[in-house]
């Protein structure tokens, strides 16, 4: 006879849920680090995005002011933006205020979605709804499918609250400082200082371990560094990279590689080297310190050499 | 401090396959749209030569920025009066537009080279195909691996782009030019080259194509390369070929946009 614990509705009730789940649904919650008081980041991977991964490869985050929370880049999907909300609901009542994109890239802006709610202002550079207008066709083109969800134009949710000069949100008690940078990883990158913890989350402004990627301008991103430098605070949060790293010293790696591409380029210019010449000779010493070398490297090459051609002798 | 290579060298294995898996992209290397249609519109009933003697194409087989792909032709022998190649015309069999530019040179380009950047929709095959002095085709072909290179997004900097619209400027190996032989030069042209496949999404409107469709280069007032490009041509068309100056001279270069803009450029040469 059959232990009547087998037959138990808890017992089969769980098989039946466990069964049923679908391979690629997010399960897990989302994971949190709180890097300083108030102040939360879930670290990203360094993958190229994919159906395995959903497009949910960025560092995202959000900060709980006295009255109300700020989010910092809504996540690579619709479902990661929905799992951060609901992180957020977990471990606090205030509403969300704010939704802060620090660039255009589509880890950092799909979870917006998620997000849409009367009282919620979406915050950007004040050239990112043109940059969510001119890439959303081929965004979705590209993406659509690929992540393991579908895009349509809602998914492109721009800026409410455009930033040109430096602008001041008020949290509650806790004031978020935005910048908008002139071009450097893309045309439309925004930086958040957080004035209570002297906490910088410069986005992908700041890459750790993950390769740079230029998608803006290699001389803007090296002279945007230069001024970031002499920024006082105490910790950094990198749009790829650990939750957090210390001030400045977090910005070696990266400076390092860019300032490797420039003089190199430079130099194959002078030396009437070619495009072709430039993307098989420059910078494979540099391979073993990055992840994701051979997605991104030679392409970097290729748009900091069409750039450094125009300068003049 | 070395990457592991282990879990992230798995993970580059299985993200690798599942991007080489053609899903929506067409498979491309078959040579049908050539086929059956673009060898009958381009070149009617005349026999194309796949010979080795004529002229090389170099392109990358897996394009890193598919709106940036450098494209090298190589002739095979120099410019003569007695035997030249006097055009090469470039076609991408799978871009919306196949026909991506058409190269006149003559025996004074000393030889019948030429290095530009282009832009892939898709998988496909690229031509070079040389039409010499005797009225023989000839053509030498490439595969490329790349997509959506003429509605990516425009480069970032479009208001620069419009400002400096029209710059040009000559770069010459070397500081001195050696008479008698071919010598390398480069035409850099500042230009979007909008292809008029990329649209904006908050006026819903395409943006209208912008892009240079004549270059002429000529030295001491000879030709020495004239094209005609279409769309295919990246953003900031930049072209390597050569010239023979028999003397110190100037360089010139004369361009022309679909919307009419003329533009000029001339360059000193010296031996």
């Amino acid at each position: 006879m059959m232990s009547p614990a087998f037959h138990h509705p808890l017992w089969l009730c769980t098989l039946l849920c466990l069964l049923s789940i679908p391979e690629q649904a997010n399960t897990e919650e989302l994971s949190l680090k709180e890097i300083a008081t108030g102040v939360y980041v879930h670290q990203g991977v360094h993958q190229l995005p994919n159906q395995h991964n959903r497009g949910e490869i960025a560092n995202i985050g959000f900060i709980i002011g006295e009255r109300c929370i700020a989010v910092i880049d809504s996540g690579g999907s619709p479902e990661q933006g929905l799992a951060l909300k609901q992180q957020i609901g977990k471990l606090s009542q205030k509403p969300i205020c704010y939704v802060i994109n620090t660039h255009v890239h589509p880890d950092h802006i799909y979870g917006n979605i998620a997000f849409k709610a009367p009282g919620v202002s979406f915050v950007g550079h004040h050239k990112l709804a043109q940059a969510m207008a001119l890439r959303a066709p081929y965004y979705q083109e590209k993406d659509n499918g690929e992540l393991g969800f579908s895009l349509s134009p809602e998914n492109f949710v721009p800026p409410d609250r455009p930033v040109r000069d430096p602008l001041e949100l008020d949290l509650g008690g806790r004031s978020l400082r935005l910048t908008a940078h002139p071009t450097a990883h893309t045309d439309n990158d925004l930086s958040i200082f957080d004035t209570e913890t002297e906490t910088l989350w410069l986005g992908d402004l700041l890459f750790m371990g993950h390769v740079p990627v230029v998608d803006g301008s290699l001389n803007g991103w090296l002279s945007e560094i230069e001024k970031l430098r002499k920024i006082d605070a105490q910790r950094v949060v990198p749009g790829h990279g650990p939750v957090v790293a210390a001030w400045p010293l977090a910005l070696m790696g990266e400076e390092n590689y860019l300032k490797h591409l420039q003089t190199e380029i430079r130099a194959a210019i002078k030396a009437g080297k070619t495009i072709e010449q430039a993307m098989d000779e420059i910078g494979q010493s540099m391979r073993p310190d990055w992840q994701l070398f051979d997605d991104f490297h030679k392409r970097n090459i290729a748009t900091a050499f069409a750039e450094l051609e125009w300068e003049d002798e | 401090m070395k990457t592991p290579a282990t879990a992230p060298g798995i993970l580059m294995i299985v993200v690798g396959f599942l991007l080489a898996s053609p899903t929506l992209r067409a498979e491309g290397e078959d040579e049908t749209a050539w086929n059956t249609n673009l060898k009958q519109k381009f070149f009617s009933d005349r026999t194309i030569e796949e010979d080795q003697q004529t002229l090389e194409i170099t392109a990358p087989y897996r394009a890193e920025d598919p709106a940036l792909v450098p494209l090298q032709i190589t002739s095979k022998f120099p410019q003569t009066t007695d035997h030249y190649i006097k055009n090469i015309t470039v076609i991408i069999d799978n871009n919306p537009v196949p026909f991506s530019a058409s190269f006149d040179f003559t025996p004074e380009s000393g030889k019948a080279d030429i290095a530009t950047r282009m832009r892939f929709n898709a998988y496909t095959h690229v031509r070079a195909i040389a039409e010499t002095n005797d009225g023989k085709l000839h053509m030498a072909k490439a595969f490329v691996k790349a997509s959506g290179g003429c509605s990516a997004p425009i480069g970032t900097d479009l208001e620069a782009a419009k400002a400096r619209m029209g710059k040009m400027k000559f770069k010459v190996d070397g500081e001195k030019a050696t008479l008698g032989q071919p010598n390398p030069v480069q035409l850099l042209i500042s230009h979007p080259n909008i292809t008029g496949m990329q649209m904006d999404q908050i006026s819903r409107m395409v943006q209208p194509a912008h892009y240079v469709t004549d270059v002429k280069v000529s030295f001491e007032g000879k030709p020495v390369m004239t094209a005609k490009t279409d769309i295919a041509i990246s953003a900031d068309p930049n072209f390597r070929f050569y010239f023979t100056p028999e003397k110190a001279g100037e360089l010139k270069a004369e361009i022309r946009d679909n919307l009419g803009n003329q533009y000029t450029t001339t360059q000193a040469i010296s031996p």
